[in-house]
């Protein structure tokens, strides 16, 4: 049963990606052999990650194109549901922005998921939808940007932890021990992005760890699985024909806040200088 | 029962996760009690390393000043942390490129240092009511006596020895201590409102006017409350270290705040907003205006003039508690507005601060008070003040 379902989410990818080109469907196949190889044989998780991983192997990373994302989040959803992020308006492993420049003003208007004025047009904070505030108005240009954890090369969060709860796996991405971390949240003051929230009922730090659960069985990240335009890329570099690598390869990058030092691993297409 | 989430207004963009204030009014707390360590073992180095003798009427009150809070500094951190039965983790397994991780050790080293102090100067006393007490005060004082009765000249010399070592070893562990939680808030890059060299210096030496302020207050009271006279050599010397720690501490916050603005780093324009929008009453007025220049110009007034009596009493203690809701401002519009301005700099948040409940204004002001009620019962089974302890 299960291996029908991914065998169906990854036909329908395999034919997506086709539509997107055939350097990019090149690239899925690969991922497609790896994930099919994995879940077939992969045995029950024992440990986390899981038994047959090795984190050495892999260097992962994230690529966000944002002239794609049509602000649908889905991915949001997806994230909440997949990691059982709380259902307000405040806890977010992922969220989307909305980049709005009206006729004759300078500075874009921004809002996310999480305005009063998009919950309204949604009925509830466990509802993701961008309202129509705009309607009347004039816009000149507009866009999204999807955000999550950029899983520094030089994590401010890491550095700042008073127990090493927080660390960067050999894989690229940063993790946190639920079971150590004291909840201080000095990581959460430390991280430029905004990528982190505290856990009240657990009190812990959590955020996004691009579903590690997942891409250790050879997955995607859910955001990444739900993503119906595929503005959202995820892949191991160490695979030269990887997603994430052609889209790196072939396309201009940006990161967001480099200025930070924390040197990030979430690669954009599409930014603009507003971008926050 | 308190909500679990305490979501804070806000206008512009800000993150969705900055909607959670993190850093409630406890780490407002948490410095604010530190610093008062340091200023209160400031004066009394001021007596037992540097032989000021004026300060000798307030120099062993100061020192179980310091003990009293210092034992009460871990307290607002562990009622915030989500997992205070892990708080040692950091002891046990440091990580060294954590500017909180040596907190631990520093503090630990602080309290064992203080202790050590208190029990050489209090050990005359200590011995003498061995001798003389019966029941359960004299086991106590016998148990802390460790055995030794030994005051002879002698024994007082060795004495005054380790008293004058752990002081001079004192002040760089009071002031490193206190310059480190500078360095907590100042190293924080991503934050523009905190990312400061000065921090350390600015977190310094309002630490020290808050705590020589509080040891005014205190002394002042202390002499209502024994229907004794203040010693006005004594309350004027206070009051003149007061006054030039106090200009340090605005030249420094001057400094900051004016490269803030000169430099004009992005994120400048949301600060300006904030500064002279929400900022305007607890920074110019409250910690600049009422709490700073106010003390400032009476304290140069007194001293100008040459006030002595009645007059130099009221004018020295109001400059001191006017300085004590200085600091607390300065704390405060730290940690706090720090988290207001958002790390868009696009967005400012506003902090509801809970009642109730575990982080709430209740249990800062319990943790605030607690250190003085202790204080006030280990003067009695201590008394600092020289005509009793003899």
């Amino acid at each position: 049963m299960k291996r029908e379902t991914i065998g169906g989410l990854l036909a329908r990818r395999l034919f997506l990606r086709k539509l997107g080109g055939a350097a990019a469907a090149a690239g899925a196949a690969g991922i497609v052999q790896k994930v099919v190889a994995k879940s077939d044989y992969a045995p029950p998780p024992k440990s986390f990650p899981t038994a047959d991983y090795d984190w050495t192997r892999h260097r992962w990373a994230f690529g966000v194109d944002a002239t794609k994302c049509i602000g649908c989040l889905r991915c949001v959803e997806a994230c909440k549901r997949e990691n059982e992020v709380p259902g307000d308006a405040h806890h977010f492993n992922t969220w989307v922005e909305r980049y709005v420049y009206l006729e004759g003003e300078d500075k874009a208007r921004i809002d996310s998921q999480h305005d009063p004025a998009n919950i309204a047009a949604s009925g509830s904070e466990g509802e993701y939808r961008f309202a129509d505030r705009y309607k009347g108005a004039k816009v000149e240009k507009a866009f999204f940007v999807p955000k999550l954890c950029n899983q520094c090369t030089h994590p401010a969060c890491v550095q700042v932890c008073p127990t090493g709860a927080t660390y960067k796996a050999k894989d690229g991405v940063v993790l946190i021990d639920q079971k150590y971390c004291i909840g201080c949240q000095y990581c959460v003051q430390a991280c430029p992005y905004g990528a982190r929230w505290f856990n009240e009922e657990k009190g812990v730090t959590q955020k996004c760890y691009w579903c590690y659960h997942r891409i250790t069985k050879g997955l995607q990240p859910a955001c990444v699985e739900v993503c119906p335009v595929g503005a959202r890329v995820f892949g191991d570099r160490n695979d030269q024909q990887s997603p994430i690598s052609l889209f790196i390869r072939n396309n201009r990058m940006r990161v967001l806040k480099p200025e930070s030092g924390n040197d990030p691993n979430v690669y954009y297409v599409g930014l603009d200088k507003d971008v926050v | 029962m308190e909500p679990l989430v305490h979501a804070a207004a806000y206008s512009g963009y800000v993150y969705p996760n900055e909607t959670v204030i993190g850093w409630t009014v406890l780490i407002v707390v948490y410095p604010y009690l530190t610093g008062l360590v340091a200023g209160a073992f400031t004066v009394s180095s001021l007596y037992h390393v540097f032989g000021m003798q004026r300060f000798k009427p307030v120099a062993q009150f100061a020192l179980l000043s310091s003990l009293c809070l210092m034992i009460f500094v871990p307290m607002p951190l562990l009622l915030h942390l989500g997992n205070p039965q892990r708080a040692f983790n950091a002891v046990i397994t440091p990580h060294w490129t954590s500017a909180f991780a040596v907190f631990g050790y520093a503090a630990g080293f602080y309290v064992v240092l203080l202790l050590l102090e208190n029990w050489f100067v209090f050990r005359p006393h200590i011995v003498q009511q061995a001798q003389r007490r019966n029941g359960l005060l004299g086991w106590f004082y016998r148990a802390l006596s460790l055995g030794s009765y030994d005051v002879s000249e002698k024994a007082m010399h060795y004495d005054r020895k380790w008293i004058f070592a752990l002081a001079v070893t004192g002040i760089p562990a009071a002031h490193g201590l206190h310059g480190y939680v500078g360095f907590v808030f100042g190293s924080v890059k991503s934050r523009e409102w905190w990312s400061s060299d000065l921090m350390p210096a600015i977190f310094l030496f309002s630490a020290i006017i808050s705590g020589v302020a509080l040891l005014i207050a205190l002394y002042v009271l202390s002499c209502r409350l024994r229907k004794t006279a203040v010693d006005l050599e004594c309350l004027k010397g206070l009051g003149f270290t007061l006054w030039g720690f106090l200009m340090f501490t605005l030249v420094l916050e001057g400094v900051e705040f004016g490269a803030l603005v000169y430099r004009g780093r992005e994120g400048i324009d949301m600060i300006l907003e904030y500064v002279t929008g929400p900022l305007i009453v607890p920074f110019f007025i409250l910690q600049f205006g009422i709490g700073s220049l106010v003390p400032l110009l009476l304290l140069t007034y007194v001293i100008w003039g040459g006030t002595t009596g009645r007059a130099l009493v009221i004018a020295v203690t109001t400059s001191a508690v006017l300085v004590l809701l200085a600091v607390l401002m300065m704390r405060w519009n730290v940690v706090i507005g720090g988290q207001e301005i958002a790390k868009t700099g696009k967005g400012l948040l506003s902090y509801q601060p809970a009642i109730f409940g575990r982080e709430g204004i209740l249990a800062a002001a319990f943790v605030v008070i607690a250190p003085l009620a202790l204080l006030a019962v280990v003067t009695r089974l201590f008394p600092p003040w020289g005509d009793e302890a003899a």
